[in-house]
Protein backbone atom coordinates (compact mmCIF):
# COMPACT_ATOMS: atom_id res chain seq x y z
CA UNK A 1 0.00 0.00 0.00
CA UNK A 2 1.13 3.64 -0.54
CA UNK A 3 2.55 5.72 2.02
CA UNK A 4 -0.59 7.08 4.13
CA UNK A 5 -1.24 9.97 6.46
CA UNK A 6 -4.03 10.10 9.28
CA UNK A 7 -7.02 12.44 8.53
CA UNK A 8 -9.26 14.16 10.77
CA UNK A 9 -12.21 16.00 9.67
CA UNK A 10 -14.43 17.41 12.07
CA UNK A 11 -17.05 20.10 12.25
CA UNK A 12 -17.88 21.40 16.08
CA UNK A 13 -20.97 19.61 16.38
CA UNK A 14 -19.95 16.08 14.55
CA UNK A 15 -16.68 13.94 13.64
CA UNK A 16 -17.50 13.78 10.01
CA UNK A 17 -14.32 11.15 9.10
CA UNK A 18 -11.50 9.97 11.02
CA UNK A 19 -8.90 7.65 9.09
CA UNK A 20 -5.55 6.76 6.64
CA UNK A 21 -5.25 8.15 3.21
CA UNK A 22 -3.34 8.49 0.82
CA UNK A 23 -3.99 12.15 -0.16
CA UNK A 24 -6.07 15.20 0.75
CA UNK A 25 -7.60 17.17 -1.40
CA UNK A 26 -9.50 20.76 -0.94
CA UNK A 27 -10.35 24.38 -1.94
CA UNK A 28 -8.29 26.85 -0.03
CA UNK A 29 -8.80 30.50 -0.11
CA UNK A 30 -5.71 30.78 -2.06
CA UNK A 31 -6.74 28.09 -4.65
CA UNK A 32 -6.99 24.22 -4.33
CA UNK A 33 -4.60 22.14 -2.12
CA UNK A 34 -3.10 18.88 -2.53
CA UNK A 35 -1.73 17.09 0.61
CA UNK A 36 0.41 14.14 0.32
CA UNK A 37 2.12 12.37 3.14
CA UNK A 38 4.96 14.24 4.34
CA UNK A 39 4.15 17.75 3.61
CA UNK A 40 5.63 20.74 5.01
CA UNK A 41 3.42 21.51 8.34
CA UNK A 42 0.72 24.03 6.83
CA UNK A 43 -1.88 26.13 8.39
CA UNK A 44 -4.93 27.86 5.85
CA UNK A 45 -8.54 28.91 5.44
CA UNK A 46 -10.80 26.69 3.45
CA UNK A 47 -13.32 28.07 0.61
CA UNK A 48 -16.91 26.35 1.12
CA UNK A 49 -16.50 24.27 -1.28
CA UNK A 50 -15.79 19.69 -1.42
CA UNK A 51 -12.95 17.98 0.61
CA UNK A 52 -11.78 14.72 -1.81
CA UNK A 53 -9.95 12.15 0.25
CA UNK A 54 -8.17 9.02 -1.42
CA UNK A 55 -8.66 5.92 0.55
CA UNK A 56 -7.11 2.99 -1.53
CA UNK A 57 -6.94 4.54 -5.05
CA UNK A 58 -10.71 5.47 -4.27
CA UNK A 59 -11.76 9.29 -4.21
CA UNK A 60 -14.36 10.16 -1.26
CA UNK A 61 -16.02 13.25 -1.29
CA UNK A 62 -17.37 15.81 1.73
CA UNK A 63 -18.64 19.00 1.51
CA UNK A 64 -17.68 21.56 4.00
CA UNK A 65 -18.81 25.21 4.58
CA UNK A 66 -15.64 26.83 5.03
CA UNK A 67 -13.17 26.45 7.79
CA UNK A 68 -9.42 25.50 8.73
CA UNK A 69 -7.00 22.89 7.28
CA UNK A 70 -3.91 22.15 9.42
CA UNK A 71 -1.44 20.23 7.97
CA UNK A 72 1.33 18.24 10.87
CA UNK A 73 3.94 15.96 9.52
CA UNK A 74 1.67 12.98 10.61
CA UNK A 75 -1.67 14.15 10.30
CA UNK A 76 -3.90 16.60 8.58
CA UNK A 77 -6.83 18.08 10.70
CA UNK A 78 -9.89 19.93 8.68
CA UNK A 79 -11.99 22.12 11.31
CA UNK A 80 -14.94 22.52 9.59
CA UNK A 81 -17.25 24.98 10.03
CA UNK A 82 -21.11 24.29 10.25
CA UNK A 83 -22.79 27.31 7.93
CA UNK A 84 -21.21 29.34 5.70
CA UNK A 85 -19.91 32.49 7.08
CA UNK A 86 -18.66 35.99 5.98
CA UNK A 87 -17.97 39.08 7.75
CA UNK A 88 -20.91 40.34 7.57
CA UNK A 89 -23.37 37.87 8.22
CA UNK A 90 -21.42 37.19 11.67
CA UNK A 91 -21.49 41.02 11.64
CA UNK A 92 -25.71 41.27 11.48
CA UNK A 93 -25.61 38.42 14.17
CA UNK A 94 -23.72 40.45 16.81
CA UNK A 95 -25.92 43.11 16.10
CA UNK A 96 -28.82 41.51 16.61
CA UNK A 97 -27.94 39.94 20.07
CA UNK A 98 -27.04 43.54 21.10
CA UNK A 99 -30.19 44.86 19.89
CA UNK A 100 -32.14 42.00 21.23
CA UNK A 101 -30.44 42.77 24.64
CA UNK A 102 -31.44 45.94 24.43
CA UNK A 103 -35.19 45.42 23.81
CA UNK A 104 -34.45 43.41 26.88
CA UNK A 105 -33.45 45.49 29.06
CA UNK A 106 -35.99 48.33 27.68
CA UNK A 107 -39.00 46.63 29.15
CA UNK A 108 -37.50 45.68 31.88
CA UNK A 109 -40.35 47.02 33.83
CA UNK A 110 -42.61 44.62 32.41
CA UNK A 111 -40.75 42.18 32.65
CA UNK A 112 -39.78 42.68 36.18
CA UNK A 113 -43.32 43.02 37.11
CA UNK A 114 -44.48 39.77 36.00
CA UNK A 115 -40.95 38.54 37.69
CA UNK A 116 -42.05 39.99 41.07
CA UNK A 117 -45.53 38.75 40.96
CA UNK A 118 -44.71 35.41 40.47
CA UNK A 119 -41.57 35.51 42.77
CA UNK A 120 -44.66 36.82 45.14
CA UNK A 121 -47.03 33.91 43.98
CA UNK A 122 -44.74 31.61 44.94
CA UNK A 123 -44.25 32.75 48.25
CA UNK A 124 -47.58 32.97 48.65
CA UNK A 125 -48.45 28.97 47.40
CA UNK A 126 -45.72 28.55 49.78
CA UNK A 127 -47.38 29.88 52.82
CA UNK A 128 -50.49 28.32 52.18
CA UNK A 129 -48.96 24.76 51.94
CA UNK A 130 -47.52 25.40 55.18
CA UNK A 131 -51.02 26.78 56.79
CA UNK A 132 -52.51 23.54 55.08
CA UNK A 133 -49.73 21.01 56.51
CA UNK A 134 -50.25 22.93 60.20
CA UNK A 135 -53.86 22.34 59.65
CA UNK A 136 -53.74 18.76 58.65
CA UNK A 137 -50.91 18.30 61.59
CA UNK A 138 -53.78 19.53 64.31
CA UNK A 139 -56.68 17.51 62.56
CA UNK A 140 -55.24 14.27 63.14
CA UNK B 1 -61.71 18.55 58.89
CA UNK B 2 -62.11 18.60 55.02
CA UNK B 3 -64.93 16.32 54.11
CA UNK B 4 -64.92 13.16 52.06
CA UNK B 5 -65.80 14.81 48.50
CA UNK B 6 -63.53 17.90 49.38
CA UNK B 7 -60.54 15.27 49.60
CA UNK B 8 -61.32 12.74 46.77
CA UNK B 9 -60.69 16.19 44.78
CA UNK B 10 -57.78 16.97 46.23
CA UNK B 11 -56.15 13.79 45.52
CA UNK B 12 -57.32 13.28 41.91
CA UNK B 13 -55.81 17.10 41.60
CA UNK B 14 -52.63 15.73 43.13
CA UNK B 15 -52.79 12.59 40.98
CA UNK B 16 -52.77 14.31 37.29
CA UNK B 17 -50.12 16.85 38.50
CA UNK B 18 -48.21 13.44 39.42
CA UNK B 19 -48.91 12.03 35.90
CA UNK B 20 -47.44 15.32 34.09
CA UNK B 21 -44.25 15.23 36.44
CA UNK B 22 -43.82 11.74 36.12
CA UNK B 23 -44.08 12.51 31.80
CA UNK B 24 -41.85 15.29 32.23
CA UNK B 25 -39.60 12.65 34.08
CA UNK B 26 -39.44 10.13 31.66
CA UNK B 27 -39.19 13.33 28.79
CA UNK B 28 -36.11 15.10 30.34
CA UNK B 29 -34.47 11.47 31.03
CA UNK B 30 -34.68 10.39 27.34
CA UNK B 31 -33.45 14.04 26.62
CA UNK B 32 -30.72 13.87 28.43
CA UNK B 33 -29.51 11.29 26.67
CA UNK B 34 -29.54 12.84 23.58
CA UNK B 35 -27.70 15.54 24.91
CA UNK B 36 -24.73 13.20 26.34
CA UNK B 37 -24.51 12.15 23.16
CA UNK B 38 -24.28 16.08 21.78
CA UNK B 39 -21.79 16.51 24.32
CA UNK B 40 -19.87 13.75 23.29
CA UNK B 41 -20.37 14.39 19.20
CA UNK B 42 -18.90 18.26 19.79
CA UNK B 43 -15.56 16.41 21.87
CA UNK B 44 -13.76 15.62 18.57
CA UNK B 45 -14.06 19.29 16.90
CA UNK B 46 -13.37 20.87 20.71
CA UNK B 47 -9.84 18.55 20.73
CA UNK B 48 -8.68 18.94 17.67
CA UNK B 49 -9.05 22.81 17.67
CA UNK B 50 -7.28 22.69 21.05
CA UNK B 51 -4.38 20.40 19.46
CA UNK B 52 -4.16 23.13 16.46
CA UNK B 53 -4.03 26.08 19.05
CA UNK B 54 -1.29 23.95 21.37
CA UNK B 55 0.77 23.45 17.99
CA UNK B 56 0.38 27.13 17.21
CA UNK B 57 1.79 28.08 20.58
CA UNK B 58 5.25 26.13 19.60
CA UNK B 59 4.95 27.31 16.48
CA UNK B 60 6.68 30.79 16.10
CA UNK B 61 4.58 33.33 13.63
CA UNK B 62 5.97 36.65 13.33
CA UNK B 63 1.80 37.95 13.69
CA UNK B 64 1.10 37.73 18.29
CA UNK B 65 -2.19 37.40 18.56
CA UNK B 66 -4.50 39.66 20.26
CA UNK B 67 -6.07 36.94 21.95
CA UNK B 68 -3.31 35.30 22.96
CA UNK B 69 -1.73 38.94 24.65
CA UNK B 70 -1.82 39.33 28.16
CA UNK B 71 -2.87 42.83 29.31
CA UNK B 72 -0.96 45.25 31.33
CA UNK B 73 -4.12 46.35 33.43
CA UNK B 74 -7.61 45.27 33.60
CA UNK B 75 -10.58 47.65 33.84
CA UNK B 76 -13.48 46.00 32.48
CA UNK B 77 -14.25 42.13 32.37
CA UNK B 78 -17.09 40.46 30.21
CA UNK B 79 -18.61 37.60 31.25
CA UNK B 80 -20.81 34.58 29.22
CA UNK B 81 -23.92 33.24 31.49
CA UNK B 82 -25.09 30.08 30.11
CA UNK B 83 -28.10 29.40 31.51
CA UNK B 84 -31.46 26.98 30.53
CA UNK B 85 -34.60 28.79 28.34
CA UNK B 86 -36.97 26.95 30.80
CA UNK B 87 -37.11 26.25 34.16
CA UNK B 88 -38.43 23.65 36.41
CA UNK B 89 -35.20 22.62 36.41
CA UNK B 90 -34.40 22.04 40.45
CA UNK B 91 -31.64 24.86 41.36
CA UNK B 92 -29.38 24.52 38.65
CA UNK B 93 -29.80 28.11 37.23
CA UNK B 94 -30.24 29.64 40.43
CA UNK B 95 -27.14 28.15 42.16
CA UNK B 96 -25.06 29.30 38.50
CA UNK B 97 -26.43 32.66 39.31
CA UNK B 98 -25.39 32.99 42.97
CA UNK B 99 -21.91 31.84 41.57
CA UNK B 100 -21.46 34.27 38.35
CA UNK B 101 -23.26 37.12 40.79
CA UNK B 102 -20.10 36.49 43.64
CA UNK B 103 -17.90 36.29 40.83
CA UNK B 104 -19.16 39.34 39.49
CA UNK B 105 -19.13 41.19 42.88
CA UNK B 106 -15.62 40.61 43.64
CA UNK B 107 -14.26 42.08 40.34
CA UNK B 108 -16.45 45.05 41.25
CA UNK B 109 -15.43 45.11 44.43
CA UNK B 110 -11.82 45.27 42.88
CA UNK B 111 -13.09 48.39 40.96
CA UNK B 112 -13.51 46.93 37.88
CA UNK B 113 -16.36 47.20 35.75
CA UNK B 114 -18.58 44.01 34.40
CA UNK B 115 -20.36 43.47 31.28
CA UNK B 116 -22.36 40.36 31.08
CA UNK B 117 -23.75 38.54 27.65
CA UNK B 118 -26.16 36.14 28.69
CA UNK B 119 -27.35 32.96 26.71
CA UNK B 120 -30.75 31.05 27.57
CA UNK B 121 -33.98 33.08 28.88
CA UNK B 122 -33.74 32.76 32.25
CA UNK B 123 -30.23 34.26 32.64
CA UNK B 124 -31.25 37.22 30.33
CA UNK B 125 -34.47 37.77 33.10
CA UNK B 126 -32.39 37.66 36.18
CA UNK B 127 -29.45 39.82 34.41
CA UNK B 128 -31.92 41.68 33.34
CA UNK B 129 -33.54 42.99 36.70
CA UNK B 130 -29.73 43.70 38.06
CA UNK B 131 -27.75 46.86 37.72
CA UNK B 132 -25.11 45.63 35.41
CA UNK B 133 -24.41 46.64 31.72
CA UNK B 134 -26.24 43.87 29.56
CA UNK B 135 -24.07 43.82 26.43
CA UNK B 136 -25.96 40.52 24.42
CA UNK B 137 -28.02 37.69 24.58
CA UNK B 138 -29.07 34.62 22.95
CA UNK B 139 -32.47 32.64 23.62
CA UNK B 140 -34.68 30.19 22.35
CA UNK B 141 -31.65 28.12 21.88
CA UNK B 142 -34.19 24.32 21.97
CA UNK B 143 -31.94 21.51 22.84
CA UNK B 144 -30.38 21.16 20.08
CA UNK B 145 -28.63 24.39 19.33
CA UNK B 146 -26.82 25.10 16.38
CA UNK B 147 -23.03 26.11 16.43
CA UNK B 148 -23.75 29.25 14.23
CA UNK B 149 -26.94 30.99 16.49
CA UNK B 150 -24.28 31.88 19.55
CA UNK B 151 -22.35 33.37 16.79
CA UNK B 152 -23.72 36.88 17.39
CA UNK B 153 -23.45 36.58 20.93
CA UNK B 154 -19.90 35.63 21.30
CA UNK B 155 -19.16 38.30 18.59
CA UNK B 156 -20.32 40.82 20.85
CA UNK B 157 -17.90 40.41 23.23
CA UNK B 158 -15.13 39.18 20.82
CA UNK B 159 -15.52 42.73 19.19
CA UNK B 160 -15.15 44.18 22.78
CA UNK B 161 -11.99 42.77 23.66
CA UNK B 162 -10.44 43.22 20.49
CA UNK B 163 -11.77 47.26 20.04
CA UNK B 164 -10.25 47.00 23.87
CA UNK B 165 -13.47 47.75 26.15
CA UNK B 166 -12.87 44.67 27.95
CA UNK B 167 -10.32 43.18 29.29
CA UNK B 168 -10.50 39.60 29.76
CA UNK B 169 -13.70 36.93 29.24
CA UNK B 170 -15.03 34.76 31.22
CA UNK B 171 -17.30 31.88 30.19
CA UNK B 172 -20.17 30.75 33.39
CA UNK B 173 -22.17 27.41 32.59
CA UNK B 174 -22.77 24.13 34.74
CA UNK B 175 -20.66 20.94 33.72
CA UNK B 176 -22.09 17.63 33.57
CA UNK B 177 -20.58 16.01 35.95
CA UNK B 178 -22.92 12.66 36.47
CA UNK B 179 -27.04 13.15 36.06
CA UNK B 180 -26.47 13.77 39.90
CA UNK B 181 -23.73 16.16 40.23
CA UNK B 182 -23.76 19.23 38.12
CA UNK B 183 -21.04 21.51 38.49
CA UNK B 184 -20.91 25.42 38.56
CA UNK B 185 -18.04 26.49 36.28
CA UNK B 186 -16.44 29.90 35.29
CA UNK B 187 -13.82 29.34 32.98
CA UNK B 188 -11.61 32.09 31.28
CA UNK B 189 -11.45 32.60 27.80
CA UNK B 190 -9.43 35.38 27.00
CA UNK B 191 -7.00 36.33 27.21
CA UNK B 192 -6.43 32.46 26.04
CA UNK B 193 -3.16 31.26 27.48
CA UNK B 194 -1.86 28.15 26.07
CA UNK B 195 0.68 25.53 27.92
CA UNK B 196 4.08 26.05 27.86
CA UNK B 197 5.61 23.77 25.11
CA UNK B 198 6.81 20.37 25.45
CA UNK B 199 10.89 20.10 25.18
CA UNK B 200 10.46 17.63 21.72
CA UNK B 201 8.17 20.28 19.87
CA UNK B 202 10.23 23.72 20.70
CA UNK B 203 12.67 23.44 17.84
CA UNK B 204 12.42 26.39 15.73
CA UNK B 205 9.95 25.33 13.22
CA UNK B 206 6.72 27.35 11.70
CA UNK B 207 3.59 26.65 9.32
CA UNK B 208 3.32 28.13 6.07
CA UNK B 209 0.29 30.21 6.65
CA UNK B 210 -1.73 31.17 3.76
CA UNK B 211 -2.95 33.59 2.80
CA UNK B 212 -1.00 35.39 5.87
CA UNK B 213 -0.74 34.38 9.09
CA UNK B 214 -3.47 37.17 10.42
CA UNK B 215 -5.44 36.19 8.73
CA UNK B 216 -5.77 32.30 9.57
CA UNK B 217 -5.31 33.11 12.88
CA UNK B 218 -8.02 35.42 13.62
CA UNK B 219 -10.44 32.88 12.11
CA UNK B 220 -8.94 30.17 13.86
CA UNK B 221 -8.82 31.79 17.35
CA UNK B 222 -12.50 32.98 17.14
CA UNK B 223 -13.45 29.78 16.27
CA UNK B 224 -11.53 28.28 19.08
CA UNK B 225 -13.66 30.73 21.25
CA UNK B 226 -16.57 29.76 19.87
CA UNK B 227 -16.07 25.75 20.41
CA UNK B 228 -15.78 26.42 23.89
CA UNK B 229 -18.77 28.70 24.25
CA UNK B 230 -20.84 26.09 22.51
CA UNK B 231 -19.20 23.07 24.47
CA UNK B 232 -20.20 24.95 27.57
CA UNK B 233 -23.83 25.48 26.03
CA UNK B 234 -23.89 21.80 24.61
CA UNK B 235 -22.97 20.63 28.31
CA UNK B 236 -25.44 23.01 29.85
CA UNK B 237 -28.25 21.25 28.32
CA UNK B 238 -26.97 18.26 29.36
CA UNK B 239 -27.50 19.56 33.26
CA UNK B 240 -30.94 21.03 32.52
CA UNK B 241 -32.12 17.90 31.75
CA UNK B 242 -30.87 16.21 34.36
CA UNK B 243 -31.67 18.21 36.94
CA UNK B 244 -35.12 18.47 35.38
CA UNK B 245 -35.36 14.78 35.77
CA UNK B 246 -33.83 14.57 39.30
CA UNK B 247 -36.10 17.47 40.46
CA UNK B 248 -39.64 15.93 38.37
CA UNK B 249 -38.83 12.27 39.99
CA UNK B 250 -38.55 14.12 43.40
CA UNK B 251 -41.88 16.22 42.57
CA UNK B 252 -43.65 12.77 41.87
CA UNK B 253 -42.52 11.58 44.94
CA UNK B 254 -43.70 14.04 46.92
CA UNK B 255 -46.95 13.78 45.20
CA UNK B 256 -46.97 10.01 46.14
CA UNK B 257 -46.64 11.26 50.06
CA UNK B 258 -49.33 13.35 49.61
CA UNK B 259 -51.51 11.36 48.12
CA UNK B 260 -50.71 8.52 50.75
CA UNK B 261 -51.39 11.03 53.29
CA UNK B 262 -54.60 12.32 52.11
CA UNK B 263 -55.81 8.95 51.60
CA UNK B 264 -55.56 7.94 55.62
CA UNK B 265 -57.24 11.10 56.36
CA UNK B 266 -60.13 10.49 53.59
CA UNK B 267 -60.70 6.70 54.86
CA UNK B 268 -60.61 8.03 58.43
CA UNK B 269 -62.89 10.56 57.90
CA UNK B 270 -65.02 8.12 55.75
CA UNK B 271 -64.67 5.38 58.90
CA UNK B 272 -65.95 8.45 61.22
CA UNK B 273 -68.91 8.60 59.40
CA UNK B 274 -70.02 5.06 59.36
CA UNK B 275 -69.14 4.90 63.09
CA UNK B 276 -71.59 7.80 63.84
CA UNK B 277 -74.48 6.42 61.00
CA UNK B 278 -73.94 3.21 63.10
CA UNK B 279 -74.20 4.81 66.25
CA UNK B 280 -77.67 6.22 65.56
CA UNK B 281 -79.22 3.73 63.94
CA UNK B 282 -78.73 2.01 67.16
CA UNK B 283 -79.55 5.14 69.20
CA UNK B 284 -82.55 5.27 67.40
CA UNK B 285 -83.59 1.47 67.54
CA UNK B 286 -83.11 1.12 70.91
CA UNK B 287 -85.17 4.45 71.52
CA UNK B 288 -88.26 2.65 69.61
Amino acid sequence: MAMTIHVDIVSADTSIYSGLVEAVFASAVMGEVGIYPRHTPMLTRLKPGEVRILVNGVEEQFYVSGGILEVQPSVVTILADTAVRADDIDEAAALEAKAEAERSLKDRGAKLEIAEAQVKLAEAMAQLRSIDRMRKGKGH
Amino acid sequence: MASGKEIRTQIASIKNTQKITRAMEMVAASKMRKAQERMAATRPYADKIHNVIQHLAFAHPEYKHVYLQDRAETKRVGYIVVSSDRGLCGGLNNNLFKTALSEIKTKIDKGLEVDVCTIGKKATSYFGRLPVNLTGQAVQLGDAPRPHVLIGAVKVMLDAYENGSIDSLYLVFNEFVNTMTQENKVMQLLPAAPEKPSAEMSHHWDYIYEPDAKDVLDQLLVRYIESLVYQGVVENIACEQASRMVAMKSASDNAGDLIDDLQLVYNKARQASITQEISEIVAGAAAV
